[in-house]
């Protein structure tokens, strides 16, 4: 049921007990108390609203910088990586394996706001030693949601 | 001037389906329910293996019987489905959809005269199919009472010596329903007691909410009498493609392979390269929308429940088939009404043989979301009739 119910929230965080309960065919209080034992043994991380903000008339740009760092002796890249997440904007950080080292995701009013951010903040940290920022310029499919239309029904209307 | 056509084909009822088509043609806005095919799109690494044949240049007839290298992923796939042996070379061959192996198992089999015994509900194709073959049909009327299951009873007080051939449409397009292996078992002692043949349409065999699918042919006596039509429309939602199968012995596999080479040539050869795919690859595909198809199946039942409406658990395809008869409207004049006054087409149960008097199907190959809307209305409706 654990699986299941993971898969199930995680396209849908919004739906209710009673209904995940009607779908999966378990009992509403066995599906309360697994979401529970989710949450506090940090498997669910919180519940995320996907938004297309192309469609608001709030502006915002996002950007995945890539940066090479210097790992430090008995740390790796632990520290570093904490040094850089702690900044609010920063959407994500992950341990890359290949070319570079971290991918940083973030999110910034403009792209002097985050230009800014990369040339202040990340590259005068003493381990970074380079960094790539690239610009998102068209969001077509995130999360596994395409966003650029709506699927359409073509079939004939009634068939046997 | 003399006339033109056929008498045997002039007589054959149009579609009961058609006349309700025509209304929800002609309609905007509509919820439609009454959709016999998956609305899930063919997985993309199936579609894009048919692009990929068609971009190498595979434009050309295969051979008859169909690709090599797919009737042996057939004959796997049986092994590992149903644990059924067929041997590729001569006990399977591609068929245009399973409508032309039930087609073809018909014309292969029948004799003028001799009975083909259909339950019913049921699909729209088998009666007129038999009466083409030269058959005659014999309806059996599944109830309610049972779930919808043929019984061996009904089998049995159904039989006369005319008797060649049984359908067996099970998992069943409209009611839902299923046979488990112990129905199986009884009916097949009747079967091999008569000494008739059976053509059991599994088409539907990967959308089952219970056990896995049991296949007649599985019972011990029964491979040798059973054609089995099965194919990749309602698993893989490949119904475009055209693509189905017929297995069974060589001796009737080979008289259906005649009539297919001649009326057809070969399937198309775009939805078997994509068909290969499909069958390799393809599992997790399948499982995935049978998980969907189960949440609404499930939702519907609790729906149902939740404004008093009758109806049995399916267990099989992608339908429920309420009864209705508690409002005293026939089924065309409930789904009539319903269609006018919410906006939500259903087929009434009669589509698919008298004996669906009374009952709706209901079609859950739609989203949630639809089907949310849908019975919304539905319960509103019903408060309705039933406040007279």
């Amino acid at each position: 049921m654990r699986e299941k119910l993971l898969s199930m929230i995680e396209k849908n965080s919004r739906i209710d007990v009673k209904e995940l309960a009607v779908l999966m065919g378990e009992e509403e209080i066995d599906i309360v108390n697994e979401l529970a034992a989710l949450e506090s043994e940090g498997i669910i991380c919180g519940y995320h609203t996907l938004i297309d903000w192309e469609k608001t008339s709030i502006e915002k740009v996002s950007a995945l910088i890539e940066v090479r760092v210097t790992p430090q002796r008995g740390q790796g890249f632990d520290n570093i990586a904490e040094r850089i997440y702690k900044y609010p904007e920063v959407n994500s950080v992950y341990l890359i394996s290949g070319g570079y080292d971290l991918l940083v995701t973030l999110e910034g009013k403009s792209l002097k706001e985050v230009s800014a951010f990369v040339s202040d903040k990340l590259s005068t940290l003493d381990t970074v030693l380079s960094t790539a920022t690239h610009f998102i310029l068209k969001k077509y499919k995130d999360h596994g949601t395409i966003l650029m239309k709506k699927h359409e029904d073509t079939r004939e209307k009634v068939t046997p | 001037m003399r006339s033109p056509l056929a008498d045997k084909v002039v007589e054959i009822k149009p579609s009961g389906i058609r006349k309700f088509f025509d209304i929800v043609s002609e309609m905007d806005d509509v919820i439609s329910l009454s959709v016999g095919e998956p609305d899930f799109d063919t997985p993309w690494h199936i579609r894009d293996e048919g692009i990929y044949s068609l971009e190498k240049g595979r434009t050309f007839y295969t051979s008859n019987a169909g690709l090599k290298e797919l009737k042996e992923e057939i004959c796997h796939y049986m092994k590992r489905k149903q644990g059924l042996e067929y041997d590729p070379k001569d006990e399977v061959f591609l068929t245009v959809g399973g409508s032309e192996g039930i087609d073809a198992a018909m014309r292969a089999m029948l004799n003028p005269g001799e009975e083909v015994l259909i339950p019913q509900p049921s699909f729209v194709s088998y009666e007129p199919c038999a009466i083409l073959a030269g058959g005659v049909p014999v309806i059996i009327e599944l109830k309610a009472e049972n779930e919808f299951r043929l019984t061996a009873k009904e089998l049995e007080d159904a039989i006369t010596e005319k008797t060649k051939l049984l359908v067996l449409p099970f998992p069943n397009n409209p009611t839902g329903a299923i046979l488990e292996r112990k129905d199986l078992e009884e009916i097949a002692e009747v079967i091999i007691k008569h000494d008739i043949f059976v053509m059991s349409d599994e088409i539907y065999a990967e959308l089952t909410y219970k056990d896995k699918h049991v296949s007649i042919a599985e019972i011990p006596g029964m491979q040798e009498r059973t054609i089995l039509i099965n194919g990749f429309s309602k698993a893989y939602a490949m119904t475009g493609w055209r693509l189905g199968y017929a297995c069974g012995p060589k001796e009737i596999i080979a008289q259906m392979l005649k009539i297919h080479q001649f009326a057809i040539m070969c399937a198309p050869t775009t939805s078997q390269y994509a068909a290969v795919e499909a069958l390799r690859n393809g599992d997790e595909d399948v499982a995935e929308m049978r998980e969907a198809y189960n949440q609404r199946r499930r939702y519907l039942m609790s729906a149902f429940k939740e404004m008093g409406l009758e109806c049995f658990e399916p267990f099989g395809a992608f339908y429920v088939f309420p009864c209705i008869k508690e409002f005293g409207l026939t089924s065309d004049e409930f789904a009539t009404r319903f269609l006018k006054e919410e906006k939500v087409a259903i087929v009434p149960g009669t589509a698919f043989g008298d004996c669906g008097e009374g009952f709706l199907r209901i079609s859950y190959a739609s989203s949630l979301e639809n089907l949310k809307i849908a019975m919304g209305r539905l319960a509103e409706f019903i408060e309705r009739l039933r406040k007279g």
